[in-house]
């Protein structure tokens, strides 16, 4: 089984964090142990060690080699971020003050994004006035919405589920209730969604799919 | 000349004017120091009623506009006005000519037109919240085009950053002229005190990288008034481009506000150990790595901003490059306490909490600097607490630092100990109570810069606004701690040398008088070097 975004992402980060923890652990020791074995009552004229080649350069490249370690990490499962399967289907999200909207390639809008569980979407992200950003926190994926550029994102959920979208990127007043949800449903209950009779261009689509989630 | 020290001298002004129209470093360093402490306490302030409204989700006392207004203008006080003229202002100004053995900066009127710079820019700030469109509400980002299309005062309060930048550049260009020019007989470049280096090193980042800035915020108004394109992208403008220019300024410049502050922990740690500095050449060249290093590492504010992954990919390769050198002076300082005789003082406090402090915040940038760790968690609080991690605990806590170590010297005051310590300690328990949390709902998925938040992130937030009580009663005890040695009549020192300090500023009066010196002194010894001490075992 292929590891997910969320794993890889989840576990550099425990990675650095594990070996971060390390340093601040012993650090923190060695200063209290110093302090204490060292204090003015114990030890009252100081040794005059003014450095030490070798140990400059042993601190100096243990941590080189350990952040060059963290970077793989993080590198890797940025590769993962960024590349779409290409039989992703694609979603056009757009960012206005303060909703997002999306736009499925048969021309069906919504203001939720609902997808088929188990299958990768590709989100073509675009403002219509300030920057805004696309955020998944359940998938660990965020990209800015940016007027005048083609950003992009994908996910692929694997669980039927609702996870929050929000807006990371200050936008203004109501930069805080600039919220929607990510669907991923059934792959039968998507397609009757998606192919279900609308009434016209624009119309609101937010209340068949209600009904479609309920027959079902 | 006889020896009336500074705060006594009467030139050709008497009273305020004596203050405001003196050229005298240490005056002027006193200018600063009140001018700093009062934005401080009022960007403080701002803080607390963010942290009071964010208690409960929804409304709890202030609407989101007012919120809005409030972070921006707690951001650009606390940076533009506090965290970056802040040690180099007070500490640089008023110890550097004397720790080289000067008289004065070599631009003595250049520094007192920089502190006018200052307050002008400053002033205009202020003005800013009552003419236009009231308190500008664009975050101290000021990112295009929110910046561009908002109807609150952004022109006036970004051509007050502008000004604020003069302030910056001419201290700069200040003190590396009084690094290169003054040193006394004696003092090569490697037997300055390591303050100095980290004022060297932040000086040419304050002259090199401001003008950036300058020029940016300039465009935006331009780009406000006239719609010239630049940044505007309805005009063809690039929203990136501005990004770009921030960062190229704005990450440098967090070096110009941590430098400083670990150039005073390389004073104070040889001061209460009673021994040599461990590493000195490593900790000043780690200084100018990090200056050098500083530059190119901006991008890693954008890893979602849609530039390429080429790109950033390289930006987070050399974001973890800067980590080492900034290792490398908290493994030396460490290393110092080793066979060390450590008089615990109350400075030395701030120094214990700023080394666990400052670590959480710079390991915690290790998660940020990593991509796919970052494209989680920026824009969140993780961000929030991992920058107030390494600000606060690192600049905030070290000006507070050098306060404590200084000021029986500044003053010719001596403040309660034991309440100093106190104030430390509830002050360090209020920090993380305030700031830890932070990490916690960044990772779940909680955006900055929200004026209201899901149900499940109100824990964190009871708990981090409790801890900003608590972080408060730390500080107003540091405050009136030092206030109250200040005012009171009974407790002058005037012992020149009271933590038994090695470098020149602990050899003049107390306070010191007016040029510092009646006799240039001739150094012959390294900063730290004490006589002595017991030799080191060879190990060959």
């Amino acid at each position: 089984m292929k590891q997910t975004i969320v794993q890889h992402t989840d576990l550099t980060f425990l990675i650095i964090i594990g070996i971060s923890f390390f340093f601040l652990a012993v650090i923190t020791a060695l200063m209290f142990y110093f302090m204490y074995k060292y204090s003015r009552k114990k030890n009252p004229v100081a040794t005059d060690i003014t450095g030490n080649t070798t140990i400059e350069i042993l601190w100096t490249v243990i941590p080189t080699i350990l952040v060059m370690v963290m970077f793989f990490y993080g590198y890797a499962g940025f590769k993962q971020i960024r590349n779409a399967p290409s039989d992703a289907m694609t979603v056009k999200v757009t960012g206005r003050m303060w909703v997002w909207n999306f736009e499925y390639e048969n021309g069906v809008k919504s203001d939720t994004l609902f997808v088929p569980t188990g299958k990768p979407v590709k989100l073509e992200l675009n403002s219509v006035d300030v920057n805004h950003s696309f955020y998944i926190p359940a998938f660990r994926i965020k990209e800015d919405a940016v007027p005048g550029r083609k950003n992009y994102l994908w996910f692929e959920p694997t669980e039927d589920g609702e996870y929050y979208v929000e807006c990371a990127e200050y936008c203004g007043l109501s930069h805080s209730y600039m919220l929607s949800k990510v669907v991923s449903m059934p792959k039968d209950k998507y397609d009757a969604w998606y192919n279900a009779p609308r009434p016209k261009e624009g119309a609101d689509t937010t209340k068949p799919k209600s009904d479609t989630l309920k027959t079902k | 000349m006889d020896n009336v020290s500074y705060l006594d001298y009467k030139g050709k002004h008497k009273g305020l004017l004596g203050w405001i129209l003196s050229t005298d470093h240490k005056r002027i360093a006193v200018l600063y120091l009140v001018s700093l402490i009062a934005f401080f306490l009022v960007a403080m302030t701002f803080g607390f009623l963010m942290r009071l409204e964010m208690l409960t989700p929804g409304k709890t006392i202030i609407d989101p506009q007012t919120y809005n207004a409030l972070f921006t203008l707690h951001g650009v006080i606390m940076i533009f006005l506090f965290i970056i003229p802040g040690i180099p202002a007070v500490f640089g100004n008023f110890f550097l000519p004397i720790m080289l053995g000067a008289k004065d900066v070599s631009f003595p009127r250049l520094n007192l037109l920089s502190w006018y710079f200052y307050i002008g820019g400053a002033a205009l700030v202020l003005i800013s919240l009552f003419t236009g469109g009231g308190p500008i509400d664009t975050g101290w980002t000021f990112y295009v085009p929110y910046s561009l299309r908002t109807q609150t005062n952004v022109s006036l309060a970004v051509f007050a950053a502008f000004v604020l930048g003069f302030s910056s550049i001419l201290t700069g260009l200040n003190f590396i002229v009084t690094i290169h020019r003054t040193r006394c007989p004696g003092m090569g470049w490697f037997k300055m005190p390591l303050f100095a280096w980290g004022l060297y090193s932040t000086a040419w980042i304050q002259v090199l990288a401001t003008p950036v800035i300058g020029i940016t915020l300039l465009l935006i108004i331009l780009e406000r008034f006239f719609g010239v394109g630049i940044f505007d992208p309805a005009l063809g403008g690039d929203p990136l481009l501005y990004q770009h220019l921030f960062w190229i300024y704005s990450h440098p410049a967090v070096y110009i506000m941590i430098l400083p502050a670990m150039g005073l922990v390389s004073e104070i740690i040889p001061t209460f150990s009673k021994k040599d500095i461990f590493g000195y050449g490593p900790i000043a060249m780690s200084s100018l790595a990090i200056a050098f290093l500083g530059y190119l590492v901006w991008g890693h504010h954008m890893f979602s901003s849609g530039i390429s992954d080429t790109s950033r990919a390289i930006f987070s390769f050399l974001t973890f490059i800067v980590a080492i050198p900034t290792g490398i002076k908290v493994f030396n300082w460490v290393a110092t306490l080793y066979k060390a005789s450590i008089d615990a003082r109350a400075p030395f406090w701030f120094v214990v909490a700023f080394i666990i402090i400052f670590s959480i915040g710079g390991l915690t940038g290790l998660v940020l600097g990593s991509l796919n760790t970052d494209i989680h968690l920026t824009d969140t609080y993780f961000v929030v607490a991992h920058f107030h991690y390494v600000m606060f605990g690192g600049m905030g806590l070290l000006f507070f630092g050098g306060l404590h170590y200084w000021f029986p010297k500044m003053f010719g005051k001596m403040y309660n100990e034991k309440i100093a310590k106190l104030g430390t300690l509830i002050f360090v328990i209020g920090f993380n109570g305030l700031y830890f949390p932070m990490f916690i709902m960044g990772y779940l998925g909680m955006p900055r810069r929200y004026y209201d938040y899901l149900p499940q992130y109100q824990i964190y937030h009871v708990i981090s606004t409790i801890g900003s009580w608590v972080l408060i009663i730390g500080i107003l005890i540091l405050v009136f701690n030092l206030l109250k040695a200040l005012l009171s009549k009974s407790n002058t020192t005037t012992e020149l040398n009271p933590w038994g300090g090695t470098t020149l500023e602990w050899t003049v009066p107390t306070p010191p008088p007016l040029e510092n010196f009646d006799v240039i002194p001739t150094v012959t010894h390294g900063p730290y070097y004490r006589p002595n001490l017991i030799k080191p075992e060879k190990s060959h």
